[in-house]
């Protein structure tokens, strides 16, 4: 079975995730029975079908598809996978902190796609919580990514209070 | 200047160690160049031409002579003993060896500096006015600010893939110093109702397709600043062009949406972050202030009459002070550019040994402290009117008071063909060749406030676009040419230079910035500089002067690229070591 990084852990996993193969469409592929990241056309096109189901929902974006797209149902997803085609393609952070922060999303937000051991510290930060490595790379190796640094600057979807508030804080205390 | 606290210190120290482990997987071949390239250009490190480049940063151009001095050593231990001031007032290192860049980071870190986000698709080092703290026309501090903005933008979480690099740059004086409308953003620091906060420009830039920044927002209140610009990286994050390079900058977005609609996404975007934990408390700002404190100044007459006495007796002196000494907003002080634009020297190159000289200035005329500028000379920020002459004299025996600041041969040049690897045609031997033409200073004098800047390729790293007379190295069939634009030019009046024709051969570039300064002699008003004369006048005469008697179809050799790999080792050394 697949291994991932889920909650600082290196974790089992058994979701899947389906691309719409050439020929295929939103409207007629058929819908798997067990846990899979939905591609989020399928999504918007079979929502009804989808959530008379039984099994857990999940939903993948592609870097360029903003989450506002799932802003109304994030209650009835388990998953949301964050797909990042080159892990030099930075769109995901900002859907994942949006998740986050605007949507308040709390259920998993799942890198996929080019996800890389130096890319996981910046990831956590806005709101990731697994994290399905590239299959070449070391996971065990990858996890140390997560502590690189022991604090950090700016506010973000890990930490609610930028490190300008945190010292005044402290040097009123 | 800032001085780190235990926290600053910690993530300097752990980034040295992550890039530690970062080179040694690529060594070991568990990290792929690919997947390593952004991550060493976030470290400063390219791979240029004849090996590796590092870019270390000097945040907002502030240095102690410390840390001047560990880059004196580092540059002895690691290169070949000369760094390279850039326009981003940063220091770059030619030479050193790719396994030793770890080692480099590890030694800086010890002197609370490092190459964080110099290079790669992220917000990079924040730039300001070399006068800061002691310009008479200032409305603030804009040092504060940076420093704000320096530790907002490091490791942002967000903002480190973004479609392409990300500058800003802050003014907070009556006359532009930091080029702010050539930046992606840039901050112009204004009061109002005794409130301090930004005019917000977007979109500007250098490069391919220069264009002056727009006003995003007249005014924003500075408690705001950090949320406000989240609110215009994300959009740009998320909006940006990534499917092509050159149109991947923020301008091309501003200009694909129109400002009054960017505008809009902004402002839709800022109302979800405003008022939020980003926004920066009075007690923050008053906490970054402290550590930018005047330093100890005497109080001293306005004028001191010693001083006035050896300008009178000394020309040399005296012509130097004329160029290189400006005014205080304290009574009997005064900032010294010391000059990197000696004859037969790259522009912006700096010896081990003149750091070392620097810091020992600085230490004993200045607090201990000095600033890079971006137009790549040194500014020691608070002298004593009566240690002038000292200052003078010690400059002069290290090469570094030549008295030239403003003038033609102040000029700005980038590393050119010589070095990197993204450059068409080399931009050294030609700023060499046009100081060479131009080595009267009593002439250089005469013919007064004249910019002239040289870039060795599109990307535009010797701010050619915004000088008087800006020079472009451009590749056709595999030979060197020069555009030249004019009337570019920077401050408050910053303005984007126009191309003047068809591009000339090196040999030619002396010559014809002669044939354009002879239009400017011959037609100038007794009040007029160069950039005066030129805008009364129109772009013709100069460009009339500037073909007279060349045949575009001379047979004249243009410089052929260097194949020969021996005889451009050679080339190399002339420059390092001019």
């Amino acid at each position: 079975m697949p291994r991932i990084i889920k909650h600082d852990k290196i974790v089992d996993d058994h979701w899947r995730i389906l691309v719409l193969a050439d020929g295929e469409t939103p409207e007629t592929v058929a819908l798997p029975a067990e846990p899979t990241l939905l591609p989020l056309a399928v999504w918007l096109a079979r929502r009804d079908a989808i959530l008379a189901s039984e099994t857990p929902i999940g939903v993948w974006l592609d870097s360029h598809q903003g989450p506002e797209a799932l802003a109304g149902d994030v209650e009835r997803l388990a998953v949301i996978g964050i797909n990042f085609p080159k892990f030099t393609d930075g769109r995901g952070y900002s859907s994942a902190r949006l998740l986050r922060e605007r949507f308040a999303y709390r259920g998993e937000i799942r890198a996929i796609g080019d996800v890389l051991q130096d890319q996981l510290f910046y990831m956590r930060r806005c709101g990731f919580d697994a994290y399905a490595l590239r299959a070449d790379k070391d996971i065990e190796r990858a996890l140390t990514a997560l502590t690189t640094f022991s604090d950090s600057y700016q506010a973000a979807a890990d930490q609610p209070h930028p490190l300008f508030q945190r010292r005044v804080a402290r040097e009123a205390a | 200047m800032y001085r780190y606290d235990p926290i600053d210190q910690r993530l300097v120290d752990e980034r040295v160690s992550q890039y530690r482990d970062q080179i040694a997987r690529n060594l070991a071949g568990e990290l792929s160049d690919d997947e390593l390239r952004p991550l060493r250009l976030q470290n400063g490190l390219y791979i240029q031409r004849h090996g590796p480049m590092l870019r270390i940063a000097i945040p907002y151009g502030m240095l102690a002579a410390e840390q001047l001095r560990k880059l004196a050593e580092i540059s002895r231990r690691y290169d070949r003993g000369v760094g390279h001031f850039t326009t981003r007032q940063n220091m770059q290192l030619n030479w050193p060896r790719f396994e030793d860049t770890p080692a480099i980071l590890g030694e800086l870190a010890g002197v609370r500096m490092h190459a964080i986000q110099t290079s790669g698709n992220c917000i990079r080092n924040v730039t300001t006015d070399p006068f800061a703290g002691c310009a008479a026309d200032e409305r603030a501090d804009p040092r504060p600010y940076c420093e704000l903005l320096r530790q907002w933008s490091t490791f942002h979480p967000e903002f480190a893939f973004l479609p392409r690099k990300f500058k800003i740059a802050v003014n907070a004086a009556a006359a532009d110093r930091a080029v702010i409308r050539a930046h992606d953003i840039g901050l112009d620091l204004l009061r109002q109702d005794g409130e301090i906060g930004f005019r917000v420009f977007v979109g500007g830039g250098l490069g391919r397709t220069p264009i002056l920044g727009k006003v995003l927002r007249e005014f924003l209140p500075r408690r705001h600043l950090l949320s406000y610009l989240d609110a215009v990286l994300r959009l740009y994050n998320r909006h940006g062009r990534r499917d092509n390079l050159y149109k991947a900058r923020i301008k091309i977005l501003v200009q694909a949406l129109g400002i009054e609609e960017f505008t809009r996404q902004v402002e839709e975007e800022w109302a979800a972050l405003r008022d939020g934990p980003t926004t920066v408390p009075e007690a923050e700002f008053a906490r970054l202030a402290q550590h930018f404190a005047p330093p100890a100044w005497e109080t001293l007459p306005v004028e001191d009459p010693s001083h006035l006495a050896r300008i009178r007796a000394d020309k040399a002196f005296a012509s130097w002070c004329r160029r290189s000494v400006h005014a205080h907003k304290t009574p009997g002080y005064a900032a010294v550019t010391l000059s990197l634009k000696a004859p037969g020297v790259a522009p912006g190159d700096i010896t081990d040994t003149q750091m070392l000289a620097v810091a020992d200035l600085a230490d004993r005329f200045s607090f201990g402290e000095l600033r890079v500028t971006h137009e790549q000379n040194v500014v020691l920020a608070d002298v004593k009117q009566g240690d002038l002459h000292d200052v003078w004299r010690i400059a002069r025996e290290h090469r570094l008071a030549t008295a030239n600041i403003g003038l033609l041969t102040d000029m700005i040049c980038c590393p050119g063909g010589d070095l990197c690897a993204l450059a068409n045609a080399r931009s050294v031997p030609v700023a060499l060749a046009v100081q060479e033409k131009f080595d009267d200073l009593d002439y250089l004098h005469d013919l007064g406030d004249l910019s002239l800047n040289i870039s060795g390729c599109m990307n535009s790293c010797g701010h050619h676009h915004v000088a008087n007379i800006g020079i472009l190295g451009v590749d056709k069939n595999d030979e060197e040419w020069y555009q030249i634009t004019l009337g570019g030019q920077q401050g408050n009046a910053t303005a984007i230079g126009k191309v003047i024709g068809p591009a000339f051969y090196a040999q030619e570039v002396p010559e014809v910035i002669a044939a354009l300064i002879e239009v400017y002699v011959a037609r100038r008003t007794d009040s007029e500089r160069f950039i005066d004369t030129f805008q009364r006048l129109g772009i013709d005469p100069f460009k009339a002067r500037a073909y007279e008697g060349r045949d575009r179809r001379r047979a004249a050799k243009p410089i052929a690229r260097e194949s020969d790999p021996e005889k451009s080792k050679e080339k190399e050394k002339e420059v390092v070591n001019a």
